[in-house]
C-alpha cells in the first residue's frame, strides 16, 4: 500500500491506490465468488428463480455540493443507476442513507432531496428505502450520501469487464472529462470562461437500447480515474491489449483548454453521463446507430480496438506515435464524486 | 479558451520529423532543460518518431525536483507545528523527505492545502487570523514571481500571518554549473520557454558564447519541440559546414520577448536577491536562489519558524541526481518501475509530474 501505514487521499482517487486498498484490506477479508466478480454492480440469483439481479452501492462526497450541471443529490442517484446499467441491468429499486454535519442548512438538503427526486424520475426508479445520521460539527463535511441500488438483469443480456475479446471495438458514448472539469473549476472558483458543465445523467435509458440493439460484451462509465484508468481496469479484467486512437477520442474545446491550463489530461479526468461499450465489430454500426438517437450517445463514436496479448491500454497519438496509456496515480481530482 | 490545435498538426509534425530525419549527421544529445518538456516529448511519443540517433536528456527543470530534502524536511516540520495552515501547489504534496512527506503529515492532523494560487494563501491568512499561513516557495522564474508578488500584496494590505518558504531556483547558473562539471556530453540546449517568457533570451549567451553549444528557445507542444529539434540541427549543420558561430534562437516567439518581462523582473530584485541554492541530488550552486532582501525578511518562513531537523538522508541506490545531470536516462536506474513508482516513489524524480521518472513511467520510454 505505498509507503504510509495511514489512510491517504490518494486512496480513495479510483486509481492504483484505491485499487490496493480493496484488495489488501477489503477482497482478501470478504472474499467470495459474488464479491471477486469485480464489476461495479455484483450479479446474483435469487433461490429457486431465473431472475438474475445486479446489486450496487456507492458513496458520494462531492465538494461543493452545487456545480454547474449537478449537485451531489442528482450524482448520488445518476451514478448508482449507472452501476447497475453497466452491468445491463433495468435499474428498479434504491435506498439513500444521509450523513449530515450538525448545522447544515435544511433549505439546502431540501434542495438536495428534490434533485434526487427528479433525478430518480428521469431514471424510472423510485427511492424506497433510506437512513438518516447527523454528526457532530465538524464530524464530516456538510453532507455525505450513500446509494444502493438493485435492478433486474434481461434474459440473454451478459455483459461483463472481462469479456472484451479480440476484435471487438471501443465505443465512447461522447466527450470526456466533462465532470471533472466541471466540478474542479466550481471548487476552486477559477471562473474559466466557456461552457464547463457536468455531464451527470442516468445512461440505463441508452444501455437499454444499445442492449436491444446487437452484442454488448463489456459496459463501463469511466467516473474517477477517467477513461484512462476505466479501459485498463477493462485490460486487466479481460486480459487483453486495448487499442485506442488520441485523435478519435472526443473533448469538447472548453474542457480541453481547462485542463491544459490546470494541468491535467481528460484522459484520468471523471465523466458522470458516459460509458464505454466493448462490442464485436459486426454489430458495432447498429449499436452506434441505437447511439445517435438517444441525445447521451449524440456524439459516440469508435476509439480503438481489443487484441489478444499482455493487458494493458496503448495509446496511439495524434502523431503517430504510440505509447502504453497507464492507470491514474496519486490523486488528480480528489473528491470529485 | 486556448486553442492549441494548430500546434499538434500531424501533417507538419511529419514534415518536421522529415526534415529532421534529412539534417541529422550523427549522434547528437540535446538537454531539454524544463520538466513541461521532459513530459511533452513522453506524452506525445517525440522519442519515438527522432531518429534513435538523437538522444533527449531530462535536465535539471522541474522546481519540485530540485527542491532539497534539507527544505522539505523543514517545509513537513513547519506543517506539523500547531496553528499552522501549510499551503502547496499540487506536485510538492507527495515529495518524500526523509522520513515523511506533506501528503503523510496531512493524514497525521497536519492542515496541508493545496492551492492553484498564492494569493489564495492570502485569502485564507485574512480569514484565520489566529493562524499562521505558510505558501511553499518552490519553482523557477515562471512561478516565483507570482509568489513574490503575493508578498507584496501581503505587506501593502497588512497581514502578518502569512509567510513564504524560500525554495526558489534559477535556470542559467544551473546550465552553468552542469556544463563546467564536464561530465554530460550535450551538443544542444531546448531552453524553457515560460523561464525565458520572464528572463528573455540573454540570460542563456554564454552558452554559445563560453561552451560553443546552441540554444533554442522552445515552445511545449508538439510541433514547437520538433521545430526546435530542426533549429538545433541546423545551427549544428551551419557550423560544421560554414563555421558559423553558435547562438540562442527563439522558437516560441509567441512567448518570448528578447527581454523578458522587465516588471516581473524588477519586482523579483525588490524582494529578493540572488543566492546559492542547495539542489536535491546535485549540491550547492551559486548565485541559483532567490532569498528575501532585508526589508522582507519578515516574509521568510525559514526565518521565522524555529526549525531545527536533523540533517537530511538522500535514499540509497536513487541516481535522480546523475538523472537530471544529463547522466543517465530514467530507466536506467535499477529501482525504476519496481520500488520506485509514482505512488511509491523513492526519488525526486518520480514525484513530480514533471520529474523525468515519472515521465517515462507513465507514458514508456517512447522508443
Amino acid at each position: 500500500m505505498g509507503v504510509s501505514d495511514k489512510i491517504l487521499l490518494a486512496h480513495g482517487s479510483g486509481g492504483r491506490l484505491s485499487h490496493e486498498l480493496i484488495e489488501k484490506v477489503f477482497k482478501t477479508r470478504f472474499s467470495n465468488a459474488l464479491l471477486n466478480q469485480g464489476d461495479d454492480s455484483v450479479e446474483f440469483r435469487i433461490q429457486n428463480s431465473e431472475s438474475r439481479m445486479a446489486f450496487t452501492t456507492d458513496s458520494y462526497v462531492v465538494k461543493p455540493l452545487f456545480f454547474p450541471g449537478g449537485d451531489i443529490g442528482r450524482l448520488a442517484v445518476c451514478g448508482t443507476v449507472n452501476d447497475l446499467a453497466m452491468k445491463g441491468a433495468k435499474p428498479l429499486y434504491l435506498s439513500a442513507g444521509f450523513i449530515i454535519e450538525e448545522g447544515f442548512p435544511l433549505e439546502t438538503l431540501e434542495k438536495v432531496a428534490d434533485s434526487m427526486a427528479a433525478a430518480a424520475k428521469e431514471a424510472g426508479v423510485s427511492i424506497v428505502t433510506g437512513d438518516t445520521k447527523v454528526v457532530d460539527k465538524g464530524a464530516c463535511d456538510g453532507l455525505f450520501i450513500n446509494t444502493s441500488g438493485v435492478g433486474v438483469i434481461p434474459e440473454g443480456v451478459n455483459v461483463s469487464g472481462s469479456l472484451a475479446a479480440p476484435g471487438d471495438v471501443v465505443i465512447i458514448s461522447g466527450t470526456i472529462g466533462d465532470h471533472g472539469a466541471a466540478v474542479i473549476n466550481a471548487r476552486n472558483n477559477f471562473g474559466l470562461s466557456g461552457n464547463l458543465l457536468s455531464d451527470a445523467a442516468p445512461l440505463n435509458g441508452l444501455a437499454g437500447a444499445m442492449l436491444k440493439a446487437g452484442m454488448v460484451h463489456v459496459l463501463r462509465d469511466p467516473t474517477r480515474g477517467g477513461l484512462a484508468t476505466t479501459l485498463n481496469e477493462i485490460a486487466l479484467q479481460s486480459k487483453a491489449i486495448i487499442n485506442i486512437e488520441e485523435e478519435k477520442i472526443p473533448v469538447k474545446p472548453e474542457v480541453k483548454g481547462a485542463c491544459e491550463m490546470l494541468g491535467l489530461d481528460p484522459l484520468y479526468v471523471a465523466n458522470e453521463g458516459k460509458l464505454i461499450a466493448i462490442v464485436p465489430r459486426e454489430d458495432s454500426e447498429k449499436i452506434l446507430s441505437a447511439m445517435h438517437q438517444d441525445p447521451l450517445g449524440k456524439d459516440a463514436v469508435i476509439i480503438g480496438k481489443i487484441e489478444a496479448g499482455k493487458p494493458q491500454v496503448l495509446l496511439t497519438t495524434f502523431l503517430g506515435s504510440r505509447r502504453p496509456l497507464m492507470m491514474l496515480e496519486g490523486e488528480a481530482l480528489p473528491r470529485i464524486c | 479558451m486556448i486553442n492549441l490545435d494548430k500546434f499538434r498538426d500531424p501533417v507538419v509534425a511529419a514534415k518536421l520529423v522529415k526534415r529532421i530525419e534529412g539534417l541529422c549527421d550523427g549522434p547528437y544529445a540535446f538537454m531539454e532543460v524544463c520538466g513541461t518538456h521532459t513530459m511533452a516529448i513522453s506524452q506525445f511519443g517525440i522519442r519515438g518518431l527522432i531518429p534513435g540517433s538523437i538522444k533527449l536528456l531530462s535536465g535539471p527543470g522541474c522546481p519540485v525536483c530540485v527542491t532539497s530534502l534539507y527544505d522539505i524536511d523543514r517545509m513537513i516540520a513547519i506543517a506539523g507545528l500547531k496553528d499552522v495552515i501549510f499551503t502547496t501547489f499540487g506536485d510538492m504534496i507527495r515529495v518524500p523527505g526523509s522520513h515523511s512527506s506533506l501528503r503523510e503529515a496531512r493524514s497525521q492532523g497536519a492542515d496541508v492545502r493545496i492551492l492553484y494560487s498564492p494569493l489564495d494563501a492570502l485569502q485564507i491568512a485574512a480569514e484565520n487570523p489566529q493562524k499562521q499561513v505558510v505558501f511553499a516557495g518552490v519553482g523557477f522564474e515562471t512561478t516565483s514571481p507570482t509568489i513574490i508578488a503575493t508578498v507584496l500584496e501581503a505587506k501593502e494590505k497588512g497581514i502578518g500571518n502569512f509567510s513564504v518558504y524560500p525554495a526558489f531556483k534559477t535556470v542559467p547558473n544551473a546550465l552553468k554549473a552542469i556544463l563546467e562539471s564536464g561530465k554530460t556530453k550535450i551538443d544542444g540546449f531546448l531552453c524553457p520557454g515560460h523561464v525565458s517568457a520572464i528572463i528573455g533570451s540573454r540570460p542563456y549567451q554564454f552558452i554559445p558564447a563560453e561552451y560553443h553549444i546552441p540554444c533554442v528557445i522552445a515552445g511545449f507542444e508538439p510541433l514547437d519541440i520538433l521545430e526546435s529539434i530542426v533549429m538545433l540541427l541546423e545551427q549544428l549543420r551551419s557550423h560544421k559546414k560554414d563555421g558559423l558561430a553558435f547562438s540562442v534562437q527563439t522558437e516560441y516567439r509567441r512567448g518570448v520577448p528578447d527581454a523578458g518581462n522587465p516588471n516581473a523582473l524588477a519586482m523579483l530584485d525588490k524582494v529578493t536577491e540572488p543566492c546559492t541554492a542547495e539542489w536535491r541530488a546535485i549540491g550547492s550552486i551559486p548565485e541559483t536562489g532567490l532569498c528575501f532582501r532585508n526589508e522582507y525578511v519578515s516574509f521568510d518562513a525559514a526565518k521565522r519558524f524555529e526549525i531545527k531537523v536533523e540533517p537530511a538522508k538522500e535514499p540509497v541506490g536513487c541516481i535522480c541526481g546523475q538523472v537530471m545531470m544529463g547522466l543517465h536516462q530514467p530507466d536506467e536506474c535499477p529501482m525504476f518501475g519496481k520500488n520506485c513508482t509514482p505512488e511509491s516513489p523513492v526519488g525526486p524524480c518520480m514525484v513530480s509530474s514533471e520529474g523525468a521518472c515519472a515521465a517515462w513511467y507513465k507514458y514508456g520510454t517512447g522508443n
